[in-house]
């Protein structure tokens, strides 16, 4: 700790540099921590995915419907403990940015499927008296303003009214809660049989099952064996792991995980150069000064070890900062104001950048002060 | 440092440097005795290695051949880091150009060398103030360098050269970057450090009026030492 007070006397030198040094780092790592929690929101429903449900779709694509009947079939297959349905409706509240998913459900499989989405019992029992009855995730509900009551209109884009309109309207009877803090509370669930008799086309056909099995290790088994069932049939199936059916409907945007890596990648490059830069310079400028150092008796490893204290300071601050900023900025809310279901900077991905904060500081001030600590003291004092 | 012999005791001293594919011989078998308590000042033109002997002894560079003892042990054969450690200890260094850190206040700049100590911060700051107190400097503590004049950051360079009470005081050229009044302030000040605090003193000069300050002066020229200066 004594030498903290010429470490950071080091770092005030130049004052501007040095504040532009952290400003770039400080940017860094608030671009990390919101990239974080973007690639949270499309990929933390994978890791919140149960791992005894499997998700039951159309071979050739996830927008081809199944048949309805597939369900008593597949209920009695051994190892299947619940069968519930569900089908993407794709309908716009109010306009098009209105984004959230829709889908009608049966609510009492769906329900036992899902106890990560809790309901009071008297929204429980509402829903199942109220044909019209829908039940929205909390954070949904409070992006819109909506409550236990309310009318919602939505216009059918895939699925049209018999009557030919496009209007369906829906009371909210429930708002349910999250179970976990990753649990997606941005969704719209009505009752499937409404939505089966009032629709104009396609009567009769579904667009996935989610499966509980009573052991996951049969999993793969019991995949097969649904698969081969409807091998051959004009709607062949696929079946698989949620956590995998979530991935591919993340993947139909891109692979965002990789793309966010690669701009944080690029990101931290770029700081890497313009922090190396900064101790480099820092160096150079100093040649005579660290060589008084070592002739008055600081070792090599000392006076690497200053270059590096000042390099991971200069790190510190600006990570410490943007950390700091991103964590603040991401509890604000996210920039879609609730479109996205889940938008918080997880723990882990803070950790890591705090790894990352050494890695930069390390990185950035390892070769110049290998340089420094290099210095041969007589030609260094004749400079 | 301890013993009946010099202190400073350099025998057949050689060191060469290699600039290009031409060798430069610049000490060729120098001897030399230093006994404790001696102000030696070393003259010379320029080129002839008065600094690059004052670096051999001082262990900031390593001779090409021959030996450099000083108090009886044998720092051309020391590692790295106990040449380091005993140049913290044992050696004080004055330059012409006073090399003080300007981000550092002058009490800060002299501390530096107690930082390698594991003196309290109470008795580093003791020693600092004494250190400031014996060049005049008491005052002058919070002032950075670039608040004080050339004869003044000579001396908090003197002060950071005395504030571990080391035995040996290597000067390089320690008035040649200040005018005569101030010059002449740092000359009494290395004469009452050596008359008064037996302190030996090695200056390297090439001002005739630096050295005529010292008890001694010796003359180098082509690499060799003489008491009398090259016609």
């Amino acid at each position: 700790m004594k030498f903290a007070p010429l470490v950071w006397a080091n770092l005030r030198r130049k004052k501007l540099r040095t504040l532009l040094t952290i400003l770039s780092i400080l940017v860094a790592f608030v671009l990390y921590g919101y990239l974080s929690a973007i690639r949270v929101a499309f990929n933390q429903g994978v890791e919140f995915a149960g791992l005894d449900r499997l998700v039951v779709r159309h071979k050739v694509s996830l927008i081809q419907p199944l048949p309805e009947s597939y369900k008593a079939r597949m209920e009695a297959v051994d190892g299947v403990e619940l069968v519930a349905l569900a089908t993407w409706f794709g309908g716009v509240y109010q306009r098009p940015t209105n984004f959230f998913a829709q889908m009608p459900v049966e609510p009492e499989p769906f329900l036992e499927m899902f106890p990560e989405y809790r309901l009071s019992p008297e929204e429980r029992r509402a829903w199942a008296e109220t044909r019209t009855g829908a039940i929205v995730g909390e954070k949904l509900a409070s992006r819109f303003g909506w409550e236990i009551g309310d009318r919602i209109p939505l216009q059918a884009s895939i699925w049209p009214n018999k009557d030919g309109s496009d209007t369906w309207e829906f009371d909210i009877v429930g708002i349910y809660e999250g179970a976990e803090k990753g649990t997606d509370t941005t969704q719209f669930f009505f009752r499937h049989d409404y939505f089966h008799e009032s629709r104009g086309v396609g009567s009769g056909l579904v667009g996935w099952y989610w499966l509980r099995v009573a052991d996951p290790d049969r999993s793969a088994q019991i995949a097969a064996r649904i698969d081969g069932m409807f091998a051959n049939s004009s709607a062949e199936t696929k079946t698989e792991p949620e956590n995998a059916f979530i991935q591919g409907f993340a993947n139909q945007v891109g692979n965002v995980g990789a793309i966010l890596t690669g701009i944080l990648a690029a990101v931290f490059f770029t700081i890497l150069l313009v922090a190396g830069n900064t101790m480099a310079q820092a160096v150079r400028e100093r040649t005579a000064e660290l060589a008084a150092l070592k002739a008055i008796g600081f070792t090599a490893r000392g006076v690497l070890g200053l270059v590096l204290g000042e390099s991971l300071l200069l790190a510190a601050t600006g990570g410490a900062l943007g950390l700091s900023l991103a964590w603040w900025l991401i509890s604000r809310g996210d920039p879609t104001n609730g479109a996205l279901p889940f938008f918080f900077f997880p723990a882990d991905d803070l950790l890591l950048g705090v790894a990352l904060v050494l890695f930069v500081g390390l990185a950035a001030g390892i070769l110049p002060a290998l340089q420094a600590g290099r210095l041969a003291i007589a030609d260094a004092l004749r400079r | 440092m301890s013993g009946d012999g010099p202190l400073v005791d350099v025998r057949s001293l050689e060191k060469r440097f290699q600039r290009g594919a031409e060798e430069i011989r610049v000490l060729d078998g120098l001897d030399l005795e230093v006994p404790p308590g001696d102000f030696l000042a070393l003259m010379g033109p320029s080129g002839s290695g008065k600094s690059t002997l004052l670096n051999l002894i001082g262990g900031l560079d390593r001779p090409t051949a021959g030996r450099v003892s000083v108090g009886g042990r044998r720092i051309d054969q020391m590692p790295d880091r106990r040449l380091a450690a005993w140049r913290a200890r044992h050696v004080g260094l004055v330059f012409q150009f006073y090399n003080l850190l300007p981000v550092l206040t002058a009490e800060r700049n002299v501390e530096l060398p107690l930082l390698l100590t594991r003196l309290s911060a109470k008795e580093r700051a003791r020693r600092v103030a004494t250190a400031l107190d014996v060049v005049g400097l008491a005052d002058r503590q919070g002032h950075y360098p670039r608040q004080l004049s050339g004869g003044e950051q000579q001396r908090v360079g003197i002060a950071r050269a005395i504030v571990t009470d080391p035995t040996l005081l290597l000067c390089d050229e320690p008035t040649g970057d200040l005018d005569r009044t101030a010059s002449d302030g740092i000359l009494e000040l290395l004469g009452a450090l050596n008359r008064e605090h037996g302190k030996t003193v090695l200056m390297v000069t090439h001002d005739p009026h630096a050295a005529a300050q010292a008890r001694r002066i010796l003359h180098l020229d082509k690499g060799r030492l003489s008491t009398e200066p090259a016609p």
